[in-house]
């Protein structure tokens, strides 16, 4: 089953033509993914080859959905380009668009949110900046390496993509059943709540690690959230203990302002509704590997 | 990116909205002219981006030139909570008669923007929120719609505004809305927002911050970066395109991805409590598909900090292959000698994931003494922080 992304899934790739795309195309299918076609309307009619698989270009995801039933797109255009590619996906009512881009200005992203709200959420936007979902064995919709690890019964939500890529390393022998990368900006369309529910709700995913960062409050807000809500196992690791205030840590989300958004009162959250954190990505997967070898 | 309040000031009056005139100078001769110009009394502010400057000594009445060029003389240079004064704003002075708080800012949780408005101003907000919350309103914003005037006259009389007062907010707020989209600030707060004797608006203060990823449309916000104020290493990894915060330990730090590179910083951190506590000396995100040129680079900033004792380069193979990274750290070893640099410091480097053998393989190949292989992040954070601790 997993979460949002299945074997069923029929992904289009916006911005499939340009360099990012068009490699990550070619691992997506590489990795099992059912990609049908891209979008450009620049280049609509046209086919791509993909070491053997032709893709149909499409002039809008409208026309892409129409053709080919795609239900997932992913979103590899230049920032300056995003909203608009956001906002298209949004006005087709596809039911999933991850935005890989990094860059993208807070408030595109404050207003295509905005407008995915006043369209009754019908799309799940997940980043931008983000790696985007793998469903290990089934289907991979961004650029999380598929040969990291197989499929499994852990759930994992990350706001970063490398520590994404350790702990599906580092748990590799036990697999997931899927891997979010919910992104690193300061506004994202798909949070760690939406991830905990959806794992809560999977009959396929027995326990949860979730991976957060200094910034905001977002893991505060879960650690609420899981105490109401989730009764499978979670485990947490909290990355920036030692980022000094007011600096930027590489994420455009990941800055600690005045006292708001420490490492220490994520962690104190978690704890206090019973979640176990890591001080390590290691230490955190031996958390999540007890966990599972009671079961 | 945080703005100085003179910039601020000037940001607001290329929006047109209502701001009391002066200027910015470096020096007392510039303070003159300055003041000259405005003619009669004036106020005289250190720039600096800290609060407390009033009670520091940093803001200062003047009549006249002489005396703005004396206090000019005073303030420029000061120490305020451990930042120099390097300029200092003159500006005419109001007549203050009321004192209002007015802010449009980034609502992550919620994500949206936030007006908050209240009529006790001229003090810390939050503080003010915290004693009497009744008169702080905080009213979502939809970045679609934005705030038109109604939307500004529902936020004025929520907030209690003064009926004398209230268009004038009303313009206020939608001219400040309007500077907040199209500048892609992420905060603009207005502390005071004045009214002056004679009944008219003014915006006493700002203090604004501005989007980083939207500097794409702003060719102009370049020109409004501190470059005196930024750390010279910073400056030296931005010129490269390498994403680095400087820090205050010995160990060197070069990874991919910014979440790693944060939990690298910390788990050194861990081992140097166990090691002279040395700390990590530095961020540095080198990024996906790290080629030798960026790997040489960065060990060239790193290295180039004379506080660094030893480095920890710590690459997960996701998409970036492993074998190129080792070819990369022994490629960019080679550069900096070839440009005259002396590496004498030892490099620890964790290889995991993708092609990680063949990475591993190159670098034991390659035999240099400088570099040791750990093949686990803890394993090799303890090194490192050994290696530093013994090289203190």
């Amino acid at each position: 089953m997993a979460i949002w992304l299945t074997k069923d899934s029929k992904v289009i790739v916006q911005g499939m033509t340009g360099s990012e795309g068009s490699k990550h195309t070619r691992r997506m299918l590489a990795a099992g993914t059912n990609v049908v076609g891209g979008v450009n309307p620049r280049k609509a009619g046209q086919k791509v080859d993909f070491d053997g698989t032709e893709l149909p270009v499409f002039a809008s995801v409208a026309d892409a959905m129409a053709e080919t039933g795609a239900d997932v797109t992913v979103i590899f255009v230049p920032p300056q380009f995003t909203k608009a590619a956001v906002v298209e996906a949004i006005d087709a009512a596809i039911g999933l668009a991850v935005v890989i881009t990094e860059g993208v200005p807070v408030h595109d992203t404050a207003s295509f949110w905005a407008y995915n709200v006043s369209k009754g959420e019908q799309t799940r936007i997940v980043g931008p900046n983000c790696p985007g979902i793998a469903s290990p064995g089934a289907s991979n919709a961004g650029i999380i390496p598929a040969d990291i690890t197989g499929s499994g019964r852990i759930g994992l939500v990350s706001k970063s993509g490398t520590l994404t890529y350790q702990m599906m390393y580092e748990l590799r022998d036990i697999g997931f059943s899927t891997c979010v990368g919910i992104g690193g900006d300061p506004i994202i369309g798909t949070t760690h709540i939406d991830a905990l529910a959806a794992f809560e709700a999977d009959p396929e995913t027995d326990a949860i690690v979730m991976i957060g960062e200094i910034g905001g409050d977002a893991e505060e807000r879960a650690a609420e959230f899981i105490k109401a809500n989730v009764t499978k196992p979670v485990v947490g690791y909290i990355a920036g203990f030692t980022a000094p205030p007011g600096k930027t840590m590489g994420h455009a989300g990941a800055i600690i302002s005045g006292s708001a958004g420490t490492a220490e009162a994520k962690q104190a959250a978690l704890e206090a509704v019973g979640v176990k954190v890591g001080k390590t990505p290691t230490e955190t997967a031996k958390l999540m590997r007890e966990i599972m070898s009671g079961n | 990116m945080d703005l100085y309040e003179y910039q601020g000031r000037d940001l607001f009056e290329r929006h047109g909205l209502p701001v009391l005139a002066g200027g910015v100078a470096t020096t007392p001769e510039e303070a003159r002219a300055i003041a000259e110009r405005l003619g009669g009394r004036v106020v005289v502010k250190a720039q600096v981006k800290v609060g407390g400057r009033g009670k520091a000594g940093g803001v200062k009445l003047a009549e006249g030139a002489e005396e703005t060029v004396a206090r000019a003389t005073d303030i420029l240079g000061m120490d305020i909570k451990g930042h120099t004064v390097h300029k200092v704003m003159i500006t005419v002075t109001a007549d203050v008669a009321e004192e209002y708080y007015f802010s449009y800012l980034l609502d992550r949780a919620n994500r949206t923007f936030l007006c908050i408005a209240s009529v006790a101003g001229g003090m810390d907000i939050e503080q003010v929120a915290a004693d009497t919350p009744d008169k702080v309103v905080k009213a979502p914003i939809d970045a679609v719609k934005g705030v038109d005037e109604a939307k500004a006259r529902e936020i004025v009389t929520a907030a209690g505004f003064p009926a004398e007062v209230a268009d004038q907010v009303v313009e206020i707020a939608v001219g400040l809305w309007q500077a907040f989209v199209a500048e892609d600030a992420t905060l603009v707060e207005v502390n005071p927002l004045a009214k002056n004797g004679d009944g008219r608006m003014l915006l006493l203060d700002a203090k604004i911050s501005l989007d980083e990823n939207a500097a794409f449309r702003h060719p102009d916000h370049e020109a409004l970066v501190d470059q005196a104020a930024v750390d010279p290493l910073e400056q030296a990894a931005k010129a490269k395109d390498l994403n680095y915060v400087k820090l205050d330990g010995e160990v060197g730090i070069i990874g991919n991805g910014a979440g790693l590179v944060m939990s690298t910083l910390d788990v050194v951190a861990y081992a140097g409590e166990r090691h002279g506590n040395v700390k990590p000396a530095n961020f540095l995100d080198i990024g996906g598909g790290a080629s030798a040129a960026v790997m040489a680079n960065g060990l060239e900033i790193v290295l180039s900090d004379p506080a660094v004792k030893s480095v920890f380069v710590n690459v997960f193979g996701g998409i970036t292959a492993c074998d190129e990274v080792a070819n990369g750290i022994i490629q960019a070893l080679a550069l900096l000698e070839q440009r005259g640099e002396q590496v004498t410091k030892p490099l620890v480097v964790r290889l995991d994931g993708n092609n990680a053998e063949a990475g591993r393989a190159i670098l034991d190949s390659a035999n240099n003494p400088l570099v040791q292989r750990v093949d686990t992040m803890d394993g090799a954070a303890e090194r490192a922080a050994e290696l530093a601790a013994a090289g203190v």
